[in-house]
């Protein structure tokens, strides 16, 4: 079989990120709170690998613990996003044609209203914590994955084999667990490492806003935006959260592509 | 009493009729061929009659199954007897199989639905059912994906699927017109077969008229969504009635013209 270099090296960088964010439980160079003002915006030295913040916490160590919430908030994000967004998605596209207008409607609504309104409005009732940015990224990406998932399924839905399917006496709940859902499956996977990348950005806006985590927990989105005020004295300070946002968000995207290629026995090159 | 009676059918889209006041019987055992052109409304009638219309058609009239009218089931109903007392082949054996499930497992699909047979149970008797449609090497087909065998093995495994539960009746909707002629020699001959053997009964849909003859006894003409005549093949062929039947003989007689010239160096 074909070696699968998008997937190798997709999951490379997830796992990097993953092993971040494990290590951060067991072992961080220093306290990641801890305030050294004396060390103030240091250059990266051999104490310090990544340098230190306007506050003097070590980088490093920001970055490790980071990587926690940072998925945290992502995994659940999109755990959220893929349950509703199927549920819906595939629902709307099987239910009776009377049940489909206000469905699709209520689709486009959910669509419509920016993630950021939306958690907003959350933080306004709940307060701003890690969960309510979770539930807005989560229900806010849920619309997106939802429609192409309607879409999805309706072609197949219309594909011969279902039709095939159906004069074999197969109803509608065999349909979508037998030929729906594993013909839509690669699409899925590439919507959920999308939705991973596009909710661990949307955490980092989020927390930017100081409606995600909460200081002083450490997170990516937050580092970058503290980091940019001090842009033109320590540049270098914006490129560590900068740099591993990037790795996250490209490794889930690289991820998402090598598991379609895997996933469809039609784009494999020698059969199993 | 007759398996299959059709009375008055009318499907319409909208004010559309697109199959209008089709009548036809079909005693136990005995073959009915449908013909027309695309658009004849030939295919919807067989798709009435397995309940397999889009939602979007209106149906009026009546089908009766074994003495039951169809039309007033519902889906479930429906599911029921497809696939176990009336089975299907369709005409793109591609495109009506899933492409993401082993065929082996496509064809023990039916067998679980209608007889709780488990996959695995059902995988043998696939097994067995690649053998009568006379596939090669079956355990290494009942393992494939579609895309991985041909378009006359793709057909056969349709056929698998059709027969897995030994309907009463079959309903093929150009089951070779995606096929090359000498693969579709192959699969009539196979069809027909398996037809006899079982004593089923068959529809045979298609707009080739020497394949029609060659598989049916009777034959529904249909055009523009009604049937202009409905012979027996002998009949049709020495004395057909209508116009429309008259240019199809003459459609066929042509191309047979044309290769006896062929064959015989006078063109």
């Amino acid at each position: 079989m074909k070696v699968n270099r998008t997937l190798i090296m997709g999951l490379g960088l997830v796992g990097f990120t993953l092993v971040l964010a494990i290590l951060s439980f067991v072992w961080t160079p220093y306290d990641p709170l801890a305030m050294d003002t004396e060390l103030s915006l240091s250059k990266p030295s051999a104490e310090h690998l990544l340098g230190t913040d306007v506050f003097g916490r070590d980088v490093l160590s920001n970055i490790i613990v980071g990587a926690r919430s940072t998925l945290t908030v992502a995994f659940f994000a999109v755990l959220i996003s893929m349950t509703l967004g199927i549920l819906v998605g595939v629902g709307t596209a099987v239910a009776p044609k009377w049940a489909q207008t206000p469905a699709v409607f209520g689709i486009d609504i959910v669509l419509a209203l920016p993630s950021v309104l939306f958690a907003i409005v959350l933080a306004a009732v709940y307060g701003p914590s890690t969960m309510t940015a979770t539930i807005a990224i989560g229900v806010a990406l849920s619309a997106a994955v939802g429609q192409v998932t309607r879409r999805e399924t309706n072609a197949v839905l219309q594909a011969d084999y279902v039709m095939a399917a159906t004069s074999s006496g197969a109803g509608k709940g065999r349909i979508v667990r037998r030929h729906v859902l594993p013909n839509i499956r690669a699409s899925l996977f590439v919507q959920a490492s999308g939705a991973i990348a596009v909710a661990i950005l949307a955490e980092s806006t989020l927390s930017y806003l100081g409606l995600g985590t909460l200081p002083p927990t450490p997170s990516w989105g937050r580092m970058l935006a503290e980091s940019q005020q001090y842009l033109i004295v320590d540049p270098i300070l914006a490129l560590w959260p900068g740099l591993v946002i990037v790795i996250a968000v490209l490794g889930f995207n690289l991820t998402g592509d090598g598991l379609r290629e895997a996933l469809d026995p039609t784009l494999r090159r020698s059969d199993s | 009493m007759s398996l299959l009676e059709v009375r008055n059918l009318v499907v319409a889209f909208g004010d559309k009729r697109v199959v209008d006041d089709v009548s036809f019987d079909l005693a136990a055992g005995s073959r009915l061929g449908i013909i027309g052109e695309s658009g004849s409304g030939k295919t919807l009638t067989t798709l009435a009659v397995m309940g397999l219309l889009p939602d979007t058609a209106t149906v009026s009239g009546s089908i009766r199954f074994e003495g039951e009218e169809l039309l007033t089931r519902n889906d479930s109903q429906m599911s029921a007897l497809r696939g176990n007392r009336m089975g299907m082949v369709f005409q793109e054996p591609l495109t009506s199989l899933n492409p993401l499930m082993r065929v082996g497992k496509q064809i023990a699909m039916p067998l679980k639905i209608h007889q709780g047979t488990p996959i695995k149970e059902g995988l043998k008797i696939a097994l067995r059912l690649c053998e009568t449609v006379g596939l090669p090497d079956p355990d290494r087909i009942v393992h494939s994906y579609p895309h991985q065998l041909s378009g006359g093995q793709r057909q056969r495994i349709g056929l698998a699927i059709a027969l897995a539960c030994d309907p009463v009746l079959l309903i093929a909707d150009e089951p070779t017109t995606a096929l090359d002629v000498t693969v579709q020699k192959e699969v009539l001959k196979l069809m027909n077969e398996l037809v006899s053997s079982r004593g089923s009964s068959l529809i045979f849909v298609s707009h080739d008229l020497p394949v029609i003859a060659s598989m049916t006894e009777s034959v529904l003409v249909m055009n523009t969504g009604k049937v202009v005549e409905h012979a027996d093949v002998r009949n049709l062929f020495a004395a057909p009635q209508h116009d429309y039947s008259r240019k199809l003989i003459a459609t066929a007689k042509h191309s047979d013209d044309l290769f006896t010239s062929f064959r015989d160096g006078t063109r």
